[in-house]
């Protein structure tokens, strides 16, 4: 083997005095990183292979395993990481553009960790949510501006379509293709049971979920795969994608070996052929083209669904956003730097884009300021980890979140970063049949039911105990939020006071 | 059923157009937007011009303009005919899948960019005349043909723009020059068509001159150029694993 440079980041440990040599590890880890040795009876392995996906951590029977930081180390330096020089090392010995997965790893700001709730004392009474009624059903569309009668005085009520949902969280677009087969069921299955949305991603709609149709947001991407005027009717709502936080102004490339089967045929596009989504729709250039786009898409489902544009949170996201607002779009959804990705040029995904927390407070000003905030709901997706960060989010003015890495974690993602690799061993990012059935959806379904479920009772305590009895009254209400550690710009932007204040 | 669109909103007149029970046919149409969204089962013949994204995700509906079109005819067409007589705008068959377009003039740039064909669904753009740049930009699948009709005689170039099958992966692009393609990027490999090559797009030569009556037989004896995707040079960029 050629001198790579390259250490093994992780190490497998394994305690001899526990390890039964059942080979469980070796059967389970798609990387091949454990071996069993017939003559030694022992197992041994392969640390340079090794993901730190703890699929083989958390089946072995007897807890023999763990995976440690290798104690190995280069010379300390302030300016050149392990990482940078790792990274240095793999580029200079194979002349590739650095390719990663999931959401932005570096040490940025987390804003969500620097906001803090309130809560009554004395004065305004905190309700109870098992005693009180507490509403955190939302509504995401376009709000009439007034009130209209007819000739007879009678309500016309003939408002644009809206998404029902029984709590501001929906699953963000994840294609089948880049998820599993599995993966997609546990989310539809689960956005059903719960009364939320999931969404299709690029990739098109199987057709075994078009039952779930109720439940499903389409999206339509600058590849157009799997679009057609079935699948356009099939969702609650469509969603035109710009941009996404991972990978802000970049396009995506699932390439042809992971075109097979029914990816093939839900992308509509033949099995190993590229699918190449171009960074720019070459279509739009501007706001007049998109308000083109979105009533397309209005006219060939007949004006019965709302229209979500959805942008990466980029430096002048709120006049962008401005500029959907008056498009025609009734929901606009912004992806922050944080939001994860089957696949991303490290560069970008580490270096492009801003938190979300200060596109949404600026996005929701920019649009009250203009007097057209009704005009569209807001989603706000990348970061968002809890319920107190929904509650947060909310109270910066979203009217709902998206989530994805959360979701998938439910689903027994270990944050291995390494979709891009296709072995997922937890069957979630990846198309090979023995990986993909370790995900069963009946227990996939039901872990992402709990979630929520849980996250439900979380915003309803923070709410009751803010003394705020509907999730609507929280939205935009910054009253509701303090700041801590963070600079007078950084309060601006939010527009949030210090703690204290 | 005839509708005359005169000034009516977009919005109506498609309305009118989804609810018609056959055939429909649209006098004094006026740049409205978005006619035959979608649209299945039927013939819609247009006298005017159609504004932008006429027939986008067109499902199997034939339209026929009797006038130019402008911007983005076609758009995700799934299938059905789209019969321009006269010029279209730019992105003409934009990520069409299926289904054909016969446009008599010329048409824009971006002309069957993201074209891509799946099964039996293979989608056909003819261009009687010339193309703007960027000609079948990252073409998936399908077959384009710039027949180079409309004055090649007065003009000394090739009947397309710039950038002609940047990025092309699939599909076939046929142009009908004299003249040299020059600049034409890696990815794409061009040659004179064979006779074998011409079978391809003879039947639908054959509809273009039947449906503006010309000579299929004159226009088949021009000198084509075949364009394909050269798999030495694939569209694709080598990634380190990180």
């Amino acid at each position: 083997m050629a001198v790579n440079y390259l250490y093994p980041e992780y190490e497998v440990a394994r305690n001899y005095d526990r390890c039964i040599a059942c080979r469980v590890c070796e059967r389970q880890c798609a990387n091949e990183v454990h071996e069993y040795l017939p003559d030694a009876n022992k197992m041994t392995c392969d640390d340079s292979k090794c993901v730190n996906c703890h699929r083989c951590v958390s089946l072995c029977p007897t807890r023999a395993l763990k995976i440690v930081r290798s104690g190995n180390t280069y010379k300390e330096n302030a300016n050149w990481s392990r990482k940078t020089i790792d990274e240095l090392y793999k580029q200079a010995g194979t002349g590739g553009v650095l390719l990663s997965s999931m959401g932005n790893p570096e040490d940025y700001p987390v804003y969500f960790d620097k906001l803090l709730l309130n809560a009554s004392q004395v004065t305004n009474p905190s309700i109870d949510p098992l005693r009180e009624p507490m509403e955190t059903t939302v509504f995401l569309g376009a709000k009439p501006q007034d009130i209209r009668r007819d000739n007879f005085g009678r309500l016309l009520t003939d408002i644009p379509p809206h998404l029902k949902l029984s709590m501001p969280v929906m699953f963000s677009a994840m294609s089948y293709g880049s998820i599993s087969y599995n993966a997609h069921e546990s989310l539809a299955r689960a956005s059903e049971a719960l009364g939320i949305f999931y969404n299709t991603g690029e990739g098109g709609l199987h057709e075994d979920f078009y039952k779930y149709g109720k439940n499903t947001i389409v999206q339509v991407a600058s590849g157009r795969f799997g679009v057609h005027k079935d699948y356009l009717n099939s969702g609650a709502a469509i969603e035109i994608k710009m941009g996404q936080g991972a990978k802000p102004g970049i396009g995506g490339h699932l390439p042809g070996h992971k075109i097979v089967g029914d990816v093939s045929r839900t992308r509509m596009i033949p099995e190993g052929s590229d699918a190449i989504s171009p960074a720019p729709h070459h279509d739009i250039y501007s706001i007049e083209d998109l308000r083109q786009l979105v009533f397309s898409l209005k006219e060939a489902s007949n004006y019965t669904k709302p229209v979500i544009v959805k942008i990466a949170a980029v430096h002048n996201v709120s006049a962008i956003a401005s500029g959907i607002a008056r498009s025609g779009a009734d929901i606009v959804a912004i992806d922050g730097f944080r939001g994860g990705t089957g696949a991303a040029p490290t560069r970008i995904r580490d270096n492009v884009g801003i938190p979300v927390e200060l596109a949404l407070a600026s996005v929701d000003k920019q649009l009250r300021d203009e007097g057209i905030r009704d005009n569209v709901s807001i989603v706000v997706g990348g970061g968002i980890r809890s319920s107190a960060d929904v509650i947060k989010a909310v109270a910066l003015g979203a009217d709902c979140v998206y989530i994805g890495t959360a979701a998938l974690m439910a689903l027994g993602c270990h944050l291995c970063r390494s979709c891009h690799g296709g072995k997922c061993n937890w069957g979630i990012a990846t198309q090979v049949p023995k990986l993909t059935k370790r995900l069963n959806p009946n227990i996939g379904f039901k872990r992402l039911v709990n979630l929520m479920t849980a996250w439900q009772h979380e915003i309803k305590e923070m709410m009751g105990g803010m003394g705020i009895n509907s999730i609507e009254s929280l939205k935009g209400n910054r009253l509701m939020l303090r700041g801590v550690g963070l600079n007078e710009k950084e309060l601006e932007i939010l527009g949030v006071k210090y703690a204290g204040e | 059923m005839r509708i005359s669109a005169g000034r009516l909103d977009f919005k109506e007149l498609n309305k009118r157009v989804k609810a018609a029970p056959g055939n429909v046919e649209i006098e004094e149409c006026y740049g409205q937007r978005f006619i035959g969204s979608g649209l299945s089962g039927k013939t819609v013949i247009i006298n005017g011009t159609p504004g932008n994204a006429l027939g986008a995700y067109l499902d199997g509906a034939t339209i026929i303009v009797n006038g130019n079109a402008q911007d983005a005819v076609g758009d995700t067409m799934n299938d059905g005919r789209i019969i321009v007589d006269g010029s279209a705008g730019d992105a003409l068959g934009y990520a069409m899948r299926g289904g054909r377009i016969f446009v008599r003039g010329s048409a824009g740039y971006r002309t069957g960019i993201h074209m891509k064909q799946y099964q039996e669904k293979k989608p056909v753009i003819v261009v009687g005349g010339r193309v703007g740049s960027f000609l079948g930009e990252y073409l998936a699948g399908g077959l384009i043909v710039v027949l180079g009709l409309a004055g090649e005689s007065e003009s000394q170039s090739a009947p397309v723009g710039n950038f002609t099958g940047t990025g092309m992966h699939g599909g076939l692009l046929f142009i009908r020059t004299e003249q040299a393609l020059e600049n034409l990027p890696a990815q794409v490999w061009a040659q004179d068509a064979k006779s074998t090559d011409l079978e391809i797009i003879v039947p639908y030569v054959n509809e273009f001159a039947e449906y503006f009556k010309m000579d299929a037989a004159e226009i088949l004896q021009g000198r084509f150029q075949v364009l394909r995707p050269n798999a030495k040079n694939p569209y694709h960029q080598l990634y380190t694993a990180n």
